[in-house]
């Protein structure tokens, strides 16, 4: 069975620093991998040690450094990867990127059973990325997927998180999966794994190398703009008291929570 | 000039075929957007199996709808992407409304890419704010980068679709209308379903609500410790009608359960009232809670960031205070 990961690099956004023109400090920020993409990458490993004709192809859209995020991949036990790079991408919506992904995937990765990715990326946080390249390849969707329970040749069993509950859901293949985070504890790199990560070619495709014309991705392709971006009213905290007893602490609570 | 007219809003049923919350909350806030739009038409979508219609019919007409699309079919019993979003995709490009909505609900944000990309539009995702611009286009106002940054993002292609945040927009003002109920067939080609529901494990806490529902929210970090400290929570918030949520940190030491984990990667949450116990307030954590209309913080280091979003702020020892707490509410009765 074939898996595609679709991974993203992002700015570790709990350590985001502001220029005085109240702009976000890009210099300096990390970069790290989506953390909702870990959790697809663990399920797709854990599938792999499960079944040995598992094949786990990672792929990544973004600047050449997003290179790393496929190195790590490998490291931990993904096969291959390929980085979807070109200056035409810039600016791309979810509708633009989901496009490109979608091309990426039916140009250069063949007999595709399952494609994982993480339901959010915490950059963008629109959680609609892989829902559209579900439609875009015509292949079915479960989001908020929490495990993965069984796959077999034509059909894939999940646990599905709803407000209300866990929802078994059974799918057929191909499908595109977005998992939140699990309950099990995530993977180490492996002993070989750097080795093999360091030595493997990963190559870069551009937009031409993937059959796409430039009015269908980046910002030609992207039916949404921003219009306006601004740093969002701080909320104000309230009155700080120090409790002298916990008596009078209660007392402050118990004033506050008439709700 | 576009055709495109109106405002559609998709009329999202729970699992007892009632009409979730958001739906009310985004007719009042179409009520606004018409008004800047000509007093163009508000409709919603309703997939419905036939259960509960009079009650469901008689919510939407309080609820300001102009007029309601109503698709019955025994396959609605149960959500299904490619049902409903098929079903959906027809109506859309039979009715080219200029706007249209759904509830960031998980049912929501699953169903509402998918017509999206098939209609080749743009979708704004978890808004918590909507306005129409002087060039008569959706301005949808949503949090990006981790809550760091607030996005106004317009859309070139029709009709614009965004899904909204629950409980953060307010229901007023609601001029109730003869609401026009219309019967729509669902097409043959729409009926089939690659994914099934083979199973559904309820999990609501004592309360019968669920975290993103709850009104009052006792939430749990690190500095609670232990699991007896947890169980406190459970009972101070059973007093309070809440539930109880949880850090990443607190979940991570298996204090609690991750459906309970509120922040970047657990649930975003907007209570009346949210008490965080011994929680410190990272980023992560706050980007989900930051919405609730009221905070109660207590901690024992007054240094703790969440004293900067807290309403309320008590430093304190949690461990004296809780209990003290829960008491007083018995007392109360």
């Amino acid at each position: 069975m074939k898996i595609v990961l679709c991974i993203k690099q992002v700015p570790d956004t709990a350590d985001i620093k502001w220029t005085e023109n109240n702009t976000i400090q890009r210099e300096g920020l990390e970069s790290i991998i989506n953390p909702f993409d870990t959790y697809g990458l663990e399920a797709a490993l854990r599938l792999k040690k499960e079944n040995t004709d598992v094949e786990i192809v990672s792929i990544t859209m973004g600047p050449p450094q997003a290179e790393n995020v496929i190195r790590a991949s490998l490291s931990l036990g993904v096969d291959s990867g390929f980085v979807i790079s070109d200056r035409k991408f810039a600016g791309a919506d979810t509708i633009a990127t989901s496009t490109t992904l979608a091309g990426a995937i039916k140009s250069k990765i063949s007999d595709v059973d399952l494609i994982i990715c993480g339901q959010f990326a915490i950059d963008g946080d629109t959680a609609q990325t892989p829902a559209m390249i579900a439609q875009k390849l015509g292949y079915s969707q479960i989001t908020y997927v929490k495990e993965i329970l069984s796959v077999s040749d034509n059909k894939i069993t999940v646990k599905k998180e709803v407000e209300d509950g866990i929802e078994i859901i059974e799918s057929d293949l191909p499908c595109v999966l977005s998992m939140i985070k699990p309950d099990y504890n995530l993977s180490r790199p492996l002993i070989n794994g750097f080795k093999y990560a360091q030595e493997a070619k990963v190559p870069y495709y551009s937009m031409e190398d993937i059959g796409l014309l430039p009015d269908s991705v980046g910002i030609k392709g992207s039916p949404t703009y921003v219009s306006k971006a601004f740093r969002p009213e701080q909320k104000q905290g309230g009155e700080k008291i120090k409790a002298e007893s916990s008596k009078d602490a209660v007392k402050i609570i118990m004033e506050n929570i008439n709700v | 000039m576009s055709e495109n007219r109106g405002i559609l809003i998709y009329a999202q049923l729970s699992r007892n075929s009632e009409v979730v919350g958001v739906v009310a909350e985004l007719a009042s806030e179409a009520q606004k957007l018409s008004a800047k739009l000509d007093n163009e038409v508000i409709s919603a979508v309703l997939l419905t199996d036939g259960t509960n219609i009079d009650n469901i019919k008689e919510n939407l007409k309080n609820s300001g709808f102009d007029r309601v699309y109503v698709i019955k079919n025994e396959k609605f019993k149960e959500y299904s992407t490619d049902v409903y979003s098929k079903t959906i995709i027809n109506l859309v490009s039979e009715i080219k409304p200029a706007i249209m909505l759904f509830g960031a609900t998980t049912q929501g944000r699953d169903l509402a890419p998918v017509v999206a990309a098939a209609l080749n539009t743009g979708l704004t995702a978890d808004c918590t704010k909507l306005d129409i611009n002087e060039k008569g286009q959706l301005a949808a106002t949503r949090p990006t980068f981790g809550g760091n940054l607030m996005a106004t993002i317009l859309c070139k292609n029709y009709p614009q679709m965004a899904t909204v945040r629950p409980k953060v927009l307010q229901v007023e003002n609601i001029q109730v209308k003869d609401t026009e109920f219309i019967e729509k067939c669902v097409g043959p080609d729409c009926l089939n379903s690659r994914t099934k529901i083979v199973e559904f494990i309820q999990n609501i806490q004592e309360a019968g609500v669920t975290l993103s529902d709850a009104d009052v929210i006792v939430a749990g970090g690190k500095g609670v410790k232990n699991e007896k400290g947890f169980s406190q929570l459970k009972e101070l918030a059973g007093l309070l009608n809440g539930v109880v949520g949880a850090t990443r940190g607190a979940v991570d030491m298996g204090l609690a359960d991750s459906s309970m984990q509120v922040g970047q990667t657990g649930k975003t949450v907007c209570p009346k009232l949210y008490i965080a116990v011994g929680i410190s307030g990272a980023i992560q954590h706050q980007v989900g809670m930051c919405g609730s209309k009221k905070i109660i913080a207590i901690n024992s280091d007054e240094k703790a960031p969440i004293f900067d979003i807290a309403d309320v702020g008590i430093v304190g020892d949690l461990n004296l205070i809780i209990p003290e707490l829960i008491t007083e509410l018995k007392n109360r009765g």
